[in-house]
C-alpha cells in the first residue's frame, strides 16, 4: 500500500530563533533557573542574548550543567561570547568583601556549539555566523 | 543567595584561610585543553618528588579526572611553600566525540567525550570549592583571548583566589609572551616551556614567592 503524505500540516519554522532576554527579567530568578532557561533555549537550537551577561559564579555553573547535559550525536556544548567586563567592576568596598561576584558583562550571546560560530569579536561588536544545520 | 548568606560564606572563606596556613595550599593547575598543564604538573612533581602525575597526550582530553600531587615542597631563594598540585582536565564549553575519531575508534571516542565532560564540571567544582590557589596555563603558540580563558580568569579573580599565568611551549616558533602579557595585564605573566624544562628556576621562584 503506498504511503501518502499529508501535504496540508505545516512545516517547521525555516529559520534560526534568536531569545534576547532582558536584564529585568533576569533579577528576579535564580542561578539554576538562569542556566535552566539559557540550556532549554539552546537545546531547542535557539541562540539566547542576555542582556547583562552572568555573574562568574553563574558562568562557572553553566559550564558545568553543560557538560552534564552534553551526549554524543544530540548536543556537544555551547558557543558563548561576551563583551569585555567593565572595569569599573569590583571597584566598591562591598563588591571586594563579597569576593567581585556581580555581573561583570553588557552583553552575551549564547547557542549551540554546532550552530553558532564567532567571526568576530571586539569591546563594542560581537559577529557571529549562525547555520540552521 | 541572599546578602546575609554572601557576607557568611565570605568570612567562612576569609577565615578558613586564615586558619589553614600550615595546610599544604592546593593549587589547581588550570587552563584550556593542550596547554601542557599535565606537562607541567609533571614537570613539577618530578622536580620535588620524583614521581610523575599523569600520562601526556597530543589528543585533547588526555587528562579527565582531576588528579593530585600531595606534599610538593618547593624552595627557592629562602622562600618555600609545600603544595597539593591539582592537575585538572582542560576547560571548555563544547566537546564533540568526533574531533577524536581520527585517533581512536567512535566507542572509545564516546567513552572518552564522556569523560572529559564528566572532568570539566568536576574542575568548575573544584574551582569553587577545593582550590586556594591557581596556575594559569595558556600556550603561548596560541590566541590567549578566548571566551573560555576570559570566563575563567574573570571566574577565578570573583574567588579572590591568587593566580600566576604561565606562558607554556616558548620553545615553539609561533610563541608570543607579551600576546598573554596583553591579554591579561592584571597578572603576572612566567614564561616557560614545560616539555623542554626551560626558565623552570623562574616558575618555582613565582610559586614560592605567590603560594608561600
Amino acid at each position: 500500500m503506498p504511503t501518502t503524505t499529508n501535504t496540508d500540516e505545516p512545516d517547521a519554522p525555516d529559520g534560526v530563533q534568536i531569545d534576547l532576554i532582558s536584564g529585568e527579567r533576569m533579577d528576579g530568578m535564580a542561578t539554576m533557573e538562569k542556566i535552566r532557561m539559557i540550556l532549554d533555549g539552546v537545546h531547542d537550537g535557539n541562540i539566547v542574548i542576555l542582556e547583562e551577561g552572568l555573574t562568574p559564579d553563574e558562568e562557572s555553573r553553566l559550564i558545568e550543567v553543560t557538560m552534564a547535559e552534553i551526549s554524543p550525536d544530540e548536543f556537544n556544548g555551547i558557543e558563548i561570547e561576551t563583551y569585555p567586563k567593565s572595569d569599573t567592576r569590583k571597584s566598591s568596598l562591598l563588591g571586594r568583601i563579597m569576593g567581585g561576584d556581580e555581573p561583570t558583562t553588557k552583553l552575551t550571546v549564547i547557542g549551540p556549539a554546532n550552530q553558532i560560530k564567532t567571526l568576530h569579536k571586539d569591546e563594542t561588536l560581537i559577529s557571529a555566523l549562525v547555520s540552521r544545520d | 543567595m541572599g546578602l546575609f548568606t554572601e557576607l557568611k560564606d565570605s568570612i567562612s572563606r576569609v577565615m578558613d584561610r586564615l586558619f589553614t596556613d600550615d595546610e599544604p595550599k592546593r593549587i589547581g593547575i588550570y587552563g584550556p585543553p593542550n596547554a601542557g598543564k599535565t606537562t607541567l604538573a609533571n614537570r613539577i612533581a618530578r622536580d620535588w618528588t620524583g614521581d610523575a602525575i599523569g600520562a601526556e597526550s597530543h589528543i585533547p582530553h588526555e587528562t579527565r579526572r582531576a588528579r593530585r600531587k600531595e606534599n610538593v615542597e618547593i624552595e627557592r631563594d629562602g622562600k618555600s611553600v609545600t603544595i597539593d598540585i591539582v592537575d585538572t582536565p582542560g576547560v571548555t564549553t563544547k566537546v564533540d566525540y568526533e574531533e577524536f575519531t581520527d585517533e581512536m575508534e567512535e566507542d572509545d571516542a564516546i567513552r572518552r567525550s564522556r569523560e572529559a565532560t564528566e572532568g570539566v564540571a568536576e574542575a568548575m567544582h573544584w574551582l569553587r570549592e577545593d582550590v586556594d590557589g591557581v596556575i594559569y596555563v595558556l600556550d603561548s603558540a596560541e590566541d590567549p583571548i578566548t571566551q573560555v580563558n576570559t570566563m575563567l580568569i574573570g571566574i577565578i579573580e570573583s574567588r579572590d583566589l591568587p593566580v600566576l599565568i604561565f606562558a607554556n611551549k616558548i620553545d615553539l616558533d609561533e610563541s608570543s609572551v607579551k600576546r598573554i602579557e596583553d591579554a591579561f595585564p592584571q597578572h603576572k605573566t612566567v614564561p616557560l616551556s614545560a616539555k623542554e624544562g626551560e626558565n623552570m628556576d623562574e616558575v618555582y621562584e613565582n610559586i614560592a614567592e605567590y603560594f608561600g
